[in-house]
């Protein structure tokens, strides 16, 4: 079942090859929503109390290299698997109602895509995580690049040269991150026998010589990935460059999975490092709350405000995890479900405004509310959860947050709240510089169709569900992240932060 | 004479049988010559003298004898490394099909010198004492010496054969001054004889050993075009046929590296520790000097070269160590570049007789829409010289790196991933010109006041619209790119064939 759910987009997608152009798109959606669904029965399947890993796979791969091919869900990733497979039917079936040159090869690398990032998510073994981590890149260099968008005539960058410095950007700490893992795996195996198991390796432990290296290895990449204030530069240029349907994907998911990778491995595997260096980090979490915020209400490019908007919630997903308390990371799992499940509408209603008014400049659009009063519900909810209203996931998302962070850094958790305030400015900003004001000349203003609908709706809906119900995720994330968290704080050594955690816990 | 002070050694004629069958090959392609044009049988055979010799050499496997009183060695080392090269003159000869040096050399004497140079590394890889090992190094370089010169119309072709005869004789001679001061150390030729005069001796880290590995290590770098010793490699390689500089560029650095791995873990094991940082800071040298070389490269033939310095400094890591693993990723490492540099060279050549652009990235632009069988390889060649996952590049760097952390190289290993970085510059600029251009029309550039680009001039090489389409071309570079990516998802076979090889020496 979790190969299928891994391999069948690949498969797919190779398929696709063999097929006229007309239908591919179609094909590629089916086998999308097929992807969908059988995550959809694994998650029926869940055991919801448990902590461990759940329908594992584990056979050797390389012997010599102690690398074994070793899948596994649990709480920290079932959301997000799910999440990937959800995106990816409204990332394709968006492509597929819309003429794309080369469309099987458009189809094939969205698919090769999908795979690789549900690699990521379910890799049990450290070293499959980074080559999958590495291998979502590849057919994402090739969709920014061939599908691009030339913004030479703006002054920007052509779409090969902004692909290539993400691809520069995010390699360098993914490369760094490979060496990481294998000292790793070398320095725990200590001369005995060589594995790559994420389990093995945090049973065994680490020197804390070693933690303190290895962690900055690994944080850069996953930095870099989600981005954060400071290594954010490719994200720009990389966006501005993006087809809008691969956005909704790229945004909506990969930036998740730096995110996720500091519960997976960071947490676990250098609990003493992260105890040392968790003001740190949490400075940086804090920088691109502001930062991306600051920028989200300066911009005027509508794609920028989302790109910038997410670096500031991918701020506080950091920070929530970096609370090392179990409330803030089960918020941080919300909440980048959440942010995931708002940004990719988000996407998706910019790339449908696009087509209107033929500018993605926020000062030319307006008015479109006048004659789509139903897209502009739509994005209403949308951008309503954006800011975390209350009643919203992103609100529960970001209440557990900073409720964490206020239990275990108070100054953080102040500085912090000033993000959430900064939210609702842009998304409001966004919401009525698109939807209301004067209508420019030009603008067309339509109803949303009925075929874009029926993408967005079911997204919104998602929205709306959670909002609802957002225990759904909590209660199977929380044995997870119980165990995750405890890594560090069980056995934090350091006695700066060791003394608050006993007080808190107490 | 012959009396009582003689004893002529045992020759195994079994052992010598792969040697006895390319000195058959060789004599019988050039006689034949004598009775009429040979253009029709002689590539066929070549095949067949390197499918025998192939034969005898797997028959060998797993054996480990000692030959000729001493002289030669056969063991799964050598073995491996004669089969690289093997395969890598097998598609010299595919490739070399209706290439106008060899029309011009005479089809006899260009297949004859091809495999008197394949002769030459079956016995470099096999020398086990210092003799052997120099009359070995010059049997390989003779032969190449004069292949690189044989497109006699162009210019740079001429200045290629002479460029690197003049620096390959310095080298030879400077690896012979070397030789001569550990001769006249340990009083032995052997390369066991050596370690065991310098333990015996008391000559650890004595200045006349060390003079002689400098000077030793000096030449061999020459060979292997490690910095900085490298300047003739760009020259060299994008002034010869293409044929051959792919043979040089897979073929010579395999055999050469055999033997730098023979003879200074053999012969000068006891001084390990003088010789393995000095080497680290060489292939240390090579990665950022090849990498960086290679940033600015219009030449596709010549950004190979540089990219050969570099990957010769990776491979140079395997040989640090010192340790069986580390020797095992070496072999695993030339293997792959086997299939990595073949499926990029075969296209360079089929889209140097297509185009007038030579070997000019502008060759390959727009060559994803307008020959995906010829693109295919190219991308994934590029990918994996780069390193990226799926591919058998990536598991290659998984080795070395793993070898160097165990062996506490662990900044080499850093090296390598920040060399990996720099490199994506220039092999992701290939795979940008190849998907992400339009294609040039040779018609509006053929014509009149083209610049002369990379040594082709139109005159010299006519151009055949067919040739990307011929399948001696074709079939080598998707067979290539095939087991790249084989050995990149299921790299068991290949990681056993390297470890069989590794263990023979220890």
């Amino acid at each position: 079942m979790i190969n299928a759910l891994l391999w069948l987009p690949l498969a797919v997608g190779f398929v696709g090859f063999f097929l006229p152009k007309r239908l591919v798109g179609w094909w590629a959606t089916a086998g999308a929503v097929a992807t969908l669904v059988i995550g959809v029965i694994m998650a029926f399947g869940f055991d919801n109390g448990a902590a461990g890993l759940q329908d594992t796979v584990n056979t050797t791969w390389i012997s010599g290299l102690g690398v074994n091919y070793s899948l596994g869900i649990d709480g920290l990733n079932l959301f997000l698997i799910l999440l990937t497979a959800l995106l990816w039917v409204g990332g394709i079936a968006f492509a597929a109602f819309r003429e794309q040159e080369r469309p099987q090869l458009f189809f094939f690398l969205m698919l090769a895509a999908e795979t690789s990032t549900l690699g990521s998510f379910l890799s049990q073994d450290l070293l499959l995580f980074v080559l999958f981590f590495d291998l979502m890149l590849v057919p994402f260099y090739f969709l920014f690049g061939m599908w691009g968008k030339d913004r030479s005539a703006e002054g920007g960058p052509t779409a090969p040269q902004a692909t290539l410095k993400m691809m520069i950007y995010t390699l360098i700490g993914s490369l760094l991150m490979l060496v990481g893992a294998i000292a790793t795996a070398i320095i725990s195996a200590d001369g005995g026998h060589l594995t790559f198991s994420i389990q093995a390796i945090s049973e065994q432990g680490l020197p804390l010589g070693s933690q303190r290296w290895i962690f900055w290895f690994f944080a850069a990449a996953f930095l870099v990935k989600m981005p954060a204030f400071f290594v954010h530069g490719w994200m720009p240029d990389a966006y501005r460059a993006a087809p809008l349907p691969v956005l909704v994907v790229f945004s909506g998911v990969l930036a998740k999975v730096g995110a996720y990778g500091f519960l997976r491995v960071v947490l676990p595997l250098f609990p003493e490092a992260v105890s040392q260096f968790q003001t740190i980090i949490l400075l940086v979490a804090l920088a691109s709350i502001l930062y991306g915020s600051v920028m989200a209400f300066t911009q005027t490019n509508v794609r920028l405000i989302a790109g910038y908007s997410s670096v500031a919630q991918l701020g506080f997903i950091t920070a929530g995890i970096f609370a090392l308390r179990a409330d803030g990371s089960d918020g941080a799992i919300l909440q980048m479900v959440n942010h995931g499940l708002v940004v990719a509408p988000l996407f998706i209603i910019v790339a449908i405004l696009v087509e209107r008014t033929g500018t993605e400049d926020l000062r030319s659009m307006g008015g479109m509310a006048m004659r789509a009063p139903v897209l502009a519900v739509l994005f209403l909810v949308v951008a309503l959860a954006t800011l975390a209203m209350p009643g919203s996931a992103n609100f529960i998302g970001e209440f557990y947050i900073l409720n964490g962070l206020f239990q275990s850094k108070i100054v953080f958790a102040c500085i912090a709240i000033s993000g959430v305030a900064m939210s609702a400015y842009y998304a409001l900003r966004l919401y009525q510089g698109t939807m209301h004001n004067r209508k420019p000349d030009g603008v067309a203003s339509r109803e949303i169709s009925l075929r874009d609908g029926v993408i967005l709706a079911p997204l919104v809906l998602c929205i709306l569900a959670l909002a609802l119900y957002p225990q759904l995720i909590l209660h199977r994330a929380d044995p997870s992240v119980q165990k995750s968290v405890a890594a560090v704080t069980g056995e934090s050594s350091s006695p700066s932060s060791s003394e608050e955690e006993v007080a808190v816990n107490k | 004479m012959a009396g009582e002070g003689f004893n002529a050694p045992h020759v195994d004629y079994a052992g010598i049988s792969p040697v006895i069958a390319l000195t058959v090959g060789l004599v019988v392609i050039l006689m034949s010559g004598v009775f009429g044009p040979t253009k029709r049988w002689a590539p066929g055979l070549t095949v067949l003298t390197l499918g025998a010799t192939a034969g005898l050499l797997l028959w060998h496997w797993n054996d480990n004898i000692s030959l000729v009183a001493g002289a030669l060695r056969v063991d799964n080392l050598a073995i491996a490394i004669s089969l690289i090269s093997i395969a890598a003159a097998f598609f010299t000869v595919l490739l070399s099909n209706r290439e106008r040096a060899a029309d011009e050399a005479g089809h006899g004497e260009y297949y004859a010198l091809l495999i008197g140079s394949v002769l030459g590394m079956v016995l470099l890889a096999e020398s086990e004492n210092l003799v052997t090992f120099f009359v070995a190094l010059e049997t390989l370089s003779i032969p190449l010496y004069i292949l690189c010169a044989t497109n006699l119309r162009r210019e740079g072709s001429l200045e290629s054969g002479l460029k690197y005869l003049i620096v390959g004789s310095l080298g030879s001679a400077t690896l012979l001054y070397g030789m001569a001061f550990i001769y006249g150390g340990t009083g032995a030729t052997d390369f066991a004889g050596i370690a065991h005069g310098i333990e015996a001796k008391g000559l650890v880290s004595d200045p006349l050993i060390l003079i002689g590995i400098a000077l030793a290590s000096v030449g061999l770098a020459f060979k292997t075009s490690i910095a900085p010793f490298h300047q003739w490699t760009p020259d060299v390689y994008q002034g010869a046929p293409t044929p051959i500089t792919s043979f040089m560029a897979v073929a010579t650095k395999a055999a050469a590296f055999a033997v730098f791995v023979r003879f200074f873990v053999v012969a000068l094991g006891p001084e390990t520790g003088d010789w393995q940082t000095g080497l680290a800071i060489l292939a240390a040298i090579s990665i950022v000097v090849g990498n960086v070389g290679a940033l600015g490269q219009d030449s596709l033939k010549r950004l190979l070269g540089y990219s050969g310095v570099a990957q010769a400094g990776y491979i140079m890591g395997g040989l640090v160590v010192a340790s069986e693993k580390g020797i095992s990723a070496l072999v695993f490492y030339l293997a792959t570049y086997l299939f990595m540099n073949l499926a990029a060279f075969a296209v360079i050549v089929a889209r140097e007789r297509e185009t007038p652009f030579g070997d000019s990235i502008r060759a390959v632009r727009g060559l994803g829409a307008e020959r995906p069988s010829l693109a295919w390889p190219l991308t994934i060649s590029m990918l994996a010289l780069a390193g990226l996952p799926a591919t058998a590049g990536f598991i290659g760097k998984l080795y070395l790196i793993e070898a160097l952390v165990e062996g506490d190289f662990t900044w080499l290993a850093v090296f390598i991933a920040v060399g990996t970085m720099i490199s994506l510059a220039y092999y992701l600029r290939v795979v940008a010109a190849m998907w992400m251009s339009p294609g040039e029309s040779p018609a509006v550039v053929g014509t009149g006041a083209t610049p002369v680009i990379a040594g082709a001039s139109p005159e010299a090489d006519p151009v055949d619209p067919n040739a990307g389409r011929r399948w001696y071309l074709v079939a080598p570079a998707v067979f290539a790119a095939a087991a790249t990516v084989f050995f990149g998802v299921i790299p068991q076979p290949l990681v056993d064939f390297a470890t069989h090889a590794g263990s023979s020496l220890f």
